[in-house]
């Protein structure tokens, strides 16, 4: 009798092909060129980015589409010091909530500032890949830079928290 | 604004790499089928149990230890699968079936290599076909194939 098996390998394994839905497609199509389309809610008029297929408290289709220029304050932020698999930053970084102009629901998306520099209010811009790289993912945003404008006051993303 | 296009897909891939021990008992039966046998766990009221478990599930007690089963048996139920997913043991269809092994008083559940489900019937005679590079692993037993008519 040979040596009893101590362990075995007992892997789980889901292959999701997830769909993004309409809604959201057109929004990721629209990275591909390099453009934030947000959509508005005809009942309370927000305006989401990225935008749902129904407004989550109105419950209805999306409106309008609203283009934003990628132009943002933080309204808030973490710092991440773990590293994990499949990471691509090196830490410490930043990954922030931010509040694009014209939109009414922050975006999450990385800052490029160092830790102790990141606070809320701070201004940023998005900076795109090269056209060549984009692709329908929030990945074609690389992150948001700091634009260098006074912090915005706190009352200008207090309701947005 | 382009003309409507179809929304977008993307593949999303959650997996858990466990690896876990496996125990005494298992871990003698899994050595077994890399040695090309079969065994069963004895319970103190004369059972055998294939896969053989750690404690009698009618008394709870302990089992007491494992013998040698057969490697052909008996098939006692049986599901046809047309389209095997990529993890199946066998990428033809094939059955699942439970095998009771000659010896063994339960059923351990594995592939059929029947051909077609024509090739199926509960009660059927099946023989272990091994695996050429055994590791101790379930997957040690290729699949089980129907028993050659006498």
């Amino acid at each position: 009798m040979s040596e009893p098996v101590k362990r075995i390998k007992a892997p789980v394994r889901f292959d999701y092909t997830v769909g993004a839905g309409l809604t959201l497609s057109r929004f990721l199509a629209a990275l591909v060129e390099g453009r934030l389309v947000a959509r508005r809610c005809p009942g309370c008029t927000k305006v989401y980015v990225p935008p749902r297929g129904a407004c989550p408290t109105c419950a209805l289709p999306p409106g309008e589409e609203v283009v934003l220029v990628g132009t943002g304050t933080v309204t808030t932020f973490c710092i991440v010091n773990v590293p994990f698999e499949g990471q691509t930053m090196k830490l410490p970084y930043v990954y922030a909530s931010v509040l694009l102009d014209g939109a009414d629901i922050p975006l999450l998306h990385l800052v490029d500032v160092p830790a102790a520099q990141a606070r809320m209010g701070m201004r940023v811009k998005a900076e795109w890949v090269p056209p060549s790289e984009r692709r329908p993912t929030l990945e074609s945003i690389r992150w948001f830079c700091p634009t260098g404008e006074p912090d915005a006051p706190f009352d200008a993303i207090k309701e947005h928290l | 604004m382009s003309a409507a296009r179809p929304a977008l897909t993307a593949p999303y891939v959650l997996e858990y790499t466990y690896r876990r021990s496996v125990g005494p008992v298992l871990g003698e039966f899994l050595a077994g089928l890399r040695d090309a046998r079969v065994l069963g766990a004895r319970t103190a009221g004369g059972r055998t149990l294939v896969p053989p478990a750690e404690y009698d599930p009618d008394t709870s007690d302990a089992t007491v230890g494992l013998v040698e089963v057969g490697q052909s048996g008996e098939v006692t139920t049986w599901t046809w699968i047309d389209r095997p997913l990529p993890p199946h043991p066998l990428q033809r269809p094939f059955a699942w079936a439970l095998v009771k092994l000659d010896g063994a008083d339960t059923a351990i559940l594995h592939a059929v290599d029947a051909g077609s489900a024509g090739g199926m019937k509960t009660g059927m005679r099946v023989r272990v076909r091994w695996r050429s590079e055994r590791t101790g692993e379930i997957a040690d037993i290729a699949c089980f194939e129907p028993e050659a008519r006498s």
